[in-house]
């Protein structure tokens, strides 16, 4: 079953704050190819989880393998889309710099960007649909939009593994049909997206594989035979009679 | 009265009227406000010497009360335009403020006692020169009257609206609800801090009266939660930071009101080390012993998991816990080493396995 | 034009209108990432943590050259600085707290070793007071130079570095998973306002360097939406302002250079905030009134 050459592969990994255990013993695989919700109560640890594999929190404990290496080793395989709130919007810049920034870890460190990148850039934000706001300064745009900014930075990162911190959040209905399209379709390319998510309803629609956490890690595996009722109830506790319906 | 002892009790009188005046400004993460009111007096006292026409510690009392409040509402004024961040906001109006002071001085005044030095280091030891005369009888140093005063306005002032301000500082949108006016208490709070900043800074200067008002408060945080006993401990650490600093200021014969700021600081950075739960090295030894604590729950949990799984024997080698859970092999043996010693495992065909009381650990750690 | 003849010529107004300028560019361009990262009310406390340092520099040396004044300001700024920073990582203080902790606290211990100076057989202290209050009208030509290379050094290291500043100021977090060590460059754009800081104390004194930096930025922020411009803007700013302010007080005299600095940013500031074309106020109300109409 474990595969240490999948896209992530997590062993046995303990993260505390100060006292408390956010994350006990987690073992997580992730195939290649696959858009894997990370779903759980508030508190669990998702966006810990990711972070942690992210390098951003330090772990008590733990292995952890993207494409069989260490992430130090293969940092360039990777996208990030952190929670939009993580930012402060009324930053001077605008929508197509803030995608440029996608491309900074490629390039040297002391180039600057030049028309290369911003032709990528201008790419990524035709991806998203957001062509038009290219210009546009970033507090200037609604939250959808802004969310789709950081997914075209993410885009422009040309990763094989992206990892994203609840990016349907505060965004509208079109924009989470237009981001959940991006996100099928870099699957279909053979990407990897693993997704912090919210919204219990939209689980078996929208991913392929599902990781249930609370702390522990409850199950983990395709929608069909991981979301269930049984492992929900786990994850949840009591709070989830609503999901019966 | 001696001068000596004239000069210890303005100190302290300072040290208790500071203290007072910041616990809630420190509560409420405004510290810095301080440190810009303090700056922001020196255009107020050139207004009132300007309206007095000379020197009229009354009307200079008030110019630099409202050169404060100014302060405070040019910077809410910024803030509230969201074209500035409040730090900047600060970081902005103070300095303009005390160049206009600066400017009217050097311009009109140049010959005048309003020293710019003497605003930022004041000099304490000068108190007991300027004294208070009632009818043609010597009452004492002026300054002391004047702390004194202020540390019993604010102790007023916190008896008073005691609820209130707790309230509004640690639930601003219930305190609302309740009818309680935010808004109010928090220029009230404000003022005091104003006028207790002009009251202190022509005893001890403005940067020594920031200190009095930011350290103590912050340092009682370190020491307790509970807001009575914060209050009385700031009142403590102000008033005996300000005597320490100045003996030793009188011993080695050096300025007061750096002294005392420096006491001050010496006395934060012991209670920093060494308070008992906050305190750098409690929160070091605390979490040392919870980190072995945790390999050692770490360690039965993961041989809990993995306990009668066809990967049993593989995932339970010392060999093993080294590679997954991330352990030197010096950590990993010094643990279970540890977790056998207390009887959570032991040895069975070369792989570690629990023994009932392990088990047992590894329940209540699952359950918590 | 006298003044344009003067500035030429005159060599006081030379040196001060130089030096002011210089410091306006550099305090300008990195007030603006200090603003950016909301740490507008750094630069107060480091300049004030300076005055133990020049003193102790003096002290030691026996030297009121410049450049060893300055080298013992960076060094108090410094440790300052990461008294703050591990005071906000350690402990459950706020920054707001900790910044005028090691303000207060840093400048009281500077106090007293004023004094001590002050006591000892060198009677002659007040070189060091100036240091610290500002007086750019005493400036010679050897202080502008050291403040010119220090500023140009700095302006440098922001020029090359120019794309890990912005990410770290926007996204520190976004700019770590991309390998980048954050803790450094924080370190490092703090370290250039240190110098930034050293190169102001002598012109405007610790209580004005705060809007040395904090000002310009927080004007040219209303004119533009772009990083690169408003690092630009902010350093014209500062230098216009720093100009205009030192060759008014040479002129004018009796008064200060520092205060009269302060002022001329006070009105840009102002008048930014009310007319910039960016996010001024006026606009924005007129582009608010218009879309209204529209829409009935």
């Amino acid at each position: 079953m474990s595969d240490p050459n999948a896209a992530v592969y997590v062993r046995d990994l303990t993260v505390a704050y100060e006292e408390k255990p956010v994350l006990w013993d987690v073992d997580l695989d992730i195939p290649a190819g696959t858009l894997t919700a990370i779903v759980g109560p508030n508190g669990a640890g998702k966006s810990t989880l990711i972070k942690t594999i992210l390098g951003l929190v330090p772990s008590a404990a733990g292995t952890i393998r993207i494409f069989g290496e260490k992430y130090d080793l293969n940092r360039k395989a990777v996208g990030y889309v952190p929670q939009r709130g993580s930012v402060d919007w009324d930053f001077p810049t605008d929508a197509l710099d803030v995608v440029t920034m996608g491309l900074y870890g490629k390039l040297g460190w002391f180039k600057r960007p030049g028309k290369a990148e911003r032709e990528i850039a201008l790419d990524c934000l035709h991806q998203v649909g957001m062509s038009d706001f290219a210009k546009r300064q970033i507090s200037q745009l609604s939250g959808g939009q802004q969310q789709r900014v950081f997914l075209a930075r993410a885009l422009a990162q040309d990763a094989r593994l992206y990892f994203m911190d609840e990016p349907f959040a505060g965004v509208d209905a079109t924009t989470e049909v237009a981001i959940i399209n991006i996100l099928q379709r870099l699957r279909d390319t053979g990407k990897t997206v693993v997704v912090v998510h919210h919204d219990l309803d939209t689980v078996p629609t929208y991913f392929d594989r599902v990781a249930l956490l609370n702390v522990r890690l409850i199950a983990t595996g395709p929608v069909a035979e991981t979301f269930t009722q049984n492992n929900l109830q786990r994850a949840y506790g009591g709070k989830i009679a609503f999901l019966s319906r | 009265m001696s001068p000596t002892l004239q000069i210890g009790l303005v100190a302290v009188a300072a040290g208790l009227a500071c203290a007072l005046a910041g616990v809630f400004l420190v509560l409420r993460r405004m510290a810095m406000m301080a440190d810009a009111i303090s700056h922001a007096i020196l255009p107020g006292l050139v207004a009132g010497y300007i309206l007095a026409k000379g020197p009229n510690i009354f009307v200079g009392f008030i110019g630099a009360a409202i050169a404060g409040l100014l302060t405070v509402v040019l910077v809410e004024a910024l803030t509230k335009s969201r074209r500035v961040k409040e730090d900047s906001a600060i970081g902005l109006v103070f300095p303009v403020l005390f160049a206009i002071g600066v400017l009217v001085v050097s311009k009109y005044y140049a010959n005048v006692h309003i020293d710019t030095d003497a605003v930022l280091f004041g000099e304490i030891a000068f108190a007991p020169f300027d004294t208070f005369s009632l009818g043609g009888r010597d009452l004492g140093p002026q300054s002391l009257w004047i702390l004194g005063g202020l540390a019993l306005i604010n102790g007023i002032f916190l008896i008073l609206f005691y609820k209130e301000l707790k309230l509004s500082t640690f639930d601003a949108g219930l305190a609302v609800s309740l009818g309680f006016a935010p808004v109010v208490l928090h220029y009230l709070l404000m003022g005091i801090v104003a006028i207790t900043t002009v009251g202190a800074f022509s005893a001890v200067g403005a940067i020594l009266s920031v200190a009095l008002i930011i350290v103590p408060p912050v340092s009682a945080s370190l020491l307790t939660q509970r807001l009575p006993i914060m209050i009385g401990l700031s009142m403590l650490i102000g008033a005996v930071s300000a005597l320490i600093g100045y003996w030793l200021a009188m011993a080695w014969n050096v300025s007061i009101s750096g002294m005392i700021a420096t006491s001050l600081g010496a006395v934060f950075f012991l209670i920093l080390l060494a308070a008992p739960k906050r305190g750098l090295v409690s929160q070091a030894v605390r979490r040392r012993k919870q980190r072995s604590q945790f390999a050692t729950e770490m360690l039965v949990v993961h041989l809990a998991t993995h306990a009668a799984t066809p990967e049993e024997a593989h995932e339970s080698t010392l060999m093993h816990l080294e590679q997954e859970l991330g352990w030197e092999p010096e950590q990993a043996s010094k643990v279970v080493a540890k977790a056998q010693h207390s009887g959570l495992i032991h040895y069975q065909d070369g792989s570690l396995r629990l023994t009932p009381s392990g088990h047992e650990l590894a329940q209540v750690v699952a359950s918590r | 034009m006298n003044i344009l003849r003067d500035l030429v010529t005159d060599y006081t107004l030379r040196n001060v209108a130089l030096g002011s300028a210089v410091l306006g560019i550099v305090s300008g361009v990195l007030g603006s990432f200090a603003v950016l990262r909301k740490q507008g009310l750094m630069g107060d406390a480091l300049s004030h943590a300076a005055l133990p340092g020049v003193c102790l520099a003096y002290m030691l040396t026996g030297s009121k050259t410049p450049l060893v004044l300055m080298l013992g300001a960076a060094v108090a700024g410094w440790l300052g600085m990461l008294a703050i920073l591990q005071i906000i990582r350690q402990t459950r203080i706020d920054a707001g707290s900790a910044l005028g902790i090691i303000l207060t606290v840093f400048f009281g211990l500077g106090v007293v070793l004023l004094t001590v100076i002050q006591k000892g057989n060198d009677a002659n202290q007040a070189g060091l007071d100036k240091f610290l209050f500002g007086q750019a009208a005493a400036m010679v030509q050897e202080q502008v130079v050291t403040m010119s290379i220090l500023g140009f050094i700095a302006l440098t290291i922001v020029w090359a570095m120019f794309k890990q500043f912005k990410l770290l100021s926007f996204d520190p977090e976004f700019a770590r998973t991309l390998g980048w060590n954050t803790h450094f460059l924080g370190a490092l754009l703090t370290g250039l306002l240190v110098i930034a800081i050293v190169i102001g104390l002598n012109t405007v004194g610790v209580v004005l360097m705060s809007a040395m930096l904090v000002a310009p930025a927080v004007a040219a922020r209303q004119w533009t939406h772009s990083l690169s411009l408003m690092v630009l803007y902010a350093g014209a700013i500062g230098a216009g302002a720093g100009l205009v302010g030192s060759i008014f007080s040479v002129v004018e005299m009796g008064i200060p250079t520092g205060p009269a600095i302060v002022i001329c940013l006070g009105l840009v500031v102002l008048i930014s905030i009310l007319f910039g074309s960016a996010q001024g106020i006026v606009w924005d109300r007129k582009r608010r009134l218009r879309l209204s109409k529209e829409g009935m």
